[in-house]
């Protein structure tokens, strides 16, 4: 299985995580600061920023978008529970 | 105590007649005059009221928001004699929670040709709120600048999120300059007047709900004003409480003031530099916990750039602190283990956080103990669990402070105000982060 490069910059953390992975699922476990809600792409709670590697998550759904925009997101600015890992990318708490 | 007359005929609320509110517009709610708490959370003095509403147009009728399920009979009498239900072409739900969706199930099995109208975040609810019922309900989503056309008159749609579930909408009758609001501009008081000149002095209630149901979302507060300020507003038309026909303004110019972003009253002068807030709030038996504190702030206040406050919990009200930490960026607490918990003052403190926004802020836990210490972590998880980020572990001592202990604190103390700063490390979490080695993900547990 394809496998990328997670780091979670707030923990100085990285993590080998198959790809397709959502970030929420490896951040709990590792113990870094990107906090959640509702856990289901609907709250905002767990904006996160990647830092690099941007193009390394699969692209945002029209909701998550919406969701994003009302929660004043930033460039760059992903939720952390619906975003899947597809490369290497570095991300922290927004 | 006295509830209002349901019975009397010379207030427009009772019976089960409608009221006209403006021309073509009728007022089909409820009054549920004998409620005394609302959602678990809300005292009601005298009440509350569903309010929905009808608007007739020339190529047919919509129905503004619902009621509470148990008020379903009176709402359909109120409806059925301003329209029949095979007029009625769309219904517009701007909030979806049971106290206004509750007679929807009903209004679209007699009416299945209408067409609901919601925000686009409220479809995943609408969904979780039928779902029981088993009903299949046809709806469209609505955004910001969207309209309905009744022929003669237009319905626009103002996605108003978090005012004050993810999907609640504000829908403005254009022609007539009515604002069916939702809950927004909304309190829970009873009267059958229903009017706003004549209800009588209702503020309590407005200022009551204000600071319970739209306060924690004072930025989406804002962002609603923007798009409701420029409006013409004959007439608010909330979901609950009086509506607005007097001076409907002052009351978009009360949410404005409630929704500063700063209620401070000092003047920060043009060239300070901005300082960040931090406040120590502490509770103490014999005095290790207070002394703990004591060194914990003056750790902190050596650090440029952070201003330090310190509380003890017993000497105030719940209330005022819940005001200082919503202006703060960051809350340091400490408590004795008393019996393996932290001690009630400070979770009336916990418990009491929802009502403000905690996004962003840094929270910490210290403490004294006796034999066993658990107050710390039990605080540090609470923290958490609001949201609150925690980059600093939690101090615990055992009794009584010594001198190398009192050193501690002010470590603490100066590591939390840099976390807070963004000065030096991130806290203590942080210190050797480019050392670590790469985990698999299928090391962690």
């Amino acid at each position: 299985m394809a496998k990328a490069k997670l780091t979670f910059e707030d923990i100085g953390q990285s993590v080998n995580v198959p790809a397709g992975i959502r970030v929420i699922e490896v951040s709990e476990k590792v113990g870094a600061g990107i906090i959640y809600g509702c856990r289901e792409g609907d709250c905002g709670t767990c904006m996160m920023h990647v830092t690099e590697g941007w193009n390394n998550l699969t692209e945002p759904s029209v909701l998550e978008e919406k969701v994003l925009r009302e929660n004043m997101a930033s460039r760059h600015n992903r939720l952390a529970c619906q975003a899947q890992v597809i490369g290497d990318c570095s991300v922290k708490p927004a | 105590m006295t509830c209002p007359n349901p019975s009397s005929a010379t207030q427009p609320g009772t019976g089960a007649t409608p009221v006209a509110i403006a021309d073509g517009v009728h007022w089909i709610g409820a009054l549920d005059p004998m409620l005394r708490r609302f959602d678990l959370i809300l005292r009601t003095a005298n009440g509350t009221t569903y309010n929905a509403y009808a608007v007739r147009g020339s190529s047919g009728v919509a129905v503004v928001d619902t009621v509470k399920a148990e008020f379903a009979d009176t709402f359909f009498a109120r409806l059925e004699q301003v329209a029949r239900y095979e007029e009625i072409r769309v219904i517009v739900l701007n909030h979806l929670e049971p106290d206004h969706s509750g007679a929807l199930p009903e209004l679209m099995r007699r009416a299945p040709q209408a067409k609901l109208v919601i925000s686009t975040r409220a479809p995943a609810m609408l969904k979780a709120l039928l779902k029981a019922d088993g009903q299949e309900i046809r709806y469209e989503t609505v955004d910001t600048g969207d309209e309905i056309d009744l022929g003669d008159r237009r319905l626009r749609f103002l996605h108003t999120p978090y005012l004050h579930w993810p999907d609640t909408q504000c829908t403005y009758l254009l022609e007539q300059q009515v604002l069916f609001s939702g809950d927004v501009f909304g309190c829970h008081h009873c009267d059958p007047r229903l009017f706003n000149d004549r209800v009588g002095d209702f503020r309590f209630a407005f200022e009551y709900y204000y600071a319970h149901i739209m306060r924690p979302f004072k930025t989406h507060v804002r962002e609603a004003l923007a798009l409701i300020e420029p409006l013409p507003l004959a007439v608010i038309a909330p979901t609950h409480g009086p509506i607005l026909r007097e001076r409907p303004r002052r009351y978009v110019a009360r949410y404005r003031a409630l929704s500063g972003a700063d209620a401070s009253l000092e003047p920060v002068p043009a060239d300070a530099e901005p300082l960040r807030t931090l406040l120590v709030f502490y509770l103490s038996a014999y005095g290790s916990t207070a002394r703990m504190a004591e060194a914990i702030a003056a750790g902190a206040e050596a650090v440029p750039g952070i201003r330090v406050s310190l509380y003890d919990l017993e000497g105030g009200e719940t209330g005022p602190f819940v005001d200082l930490i919503e202006a703060a960026d960051a809350i340091a607490l400490g408590s004795p283990t008393i019996n393996g918990d932290a001690v009630k003052p400070l979770w009336d403190l916990l418990s009491s956080l929802t009502v403000v926004s905690l996004r962003g802020k840094v929270g910490a836990a210290f403490g004294s103990y006796g034999w066993s210490g658990e107050a710390v972590g039990m605080i540090e998880d609470r923290l958490r669990g609001l949201k609150l980020r925690v980059p600093v572990a939690g101090l615990r001592l055992k009794l009584i402070p010594t001198d190398g202990e009192l050193d501690d604190c002010r470590d603490f103390g100066r590591a939390l105000a840099q976390a807070v700063t963004g000065a030096g490390a991130a806290g203590s979490e942080a210190g050797d982060t480019a050392a670590k080695p790469v985990i698999d993900f299928a090391d962690l547990a």
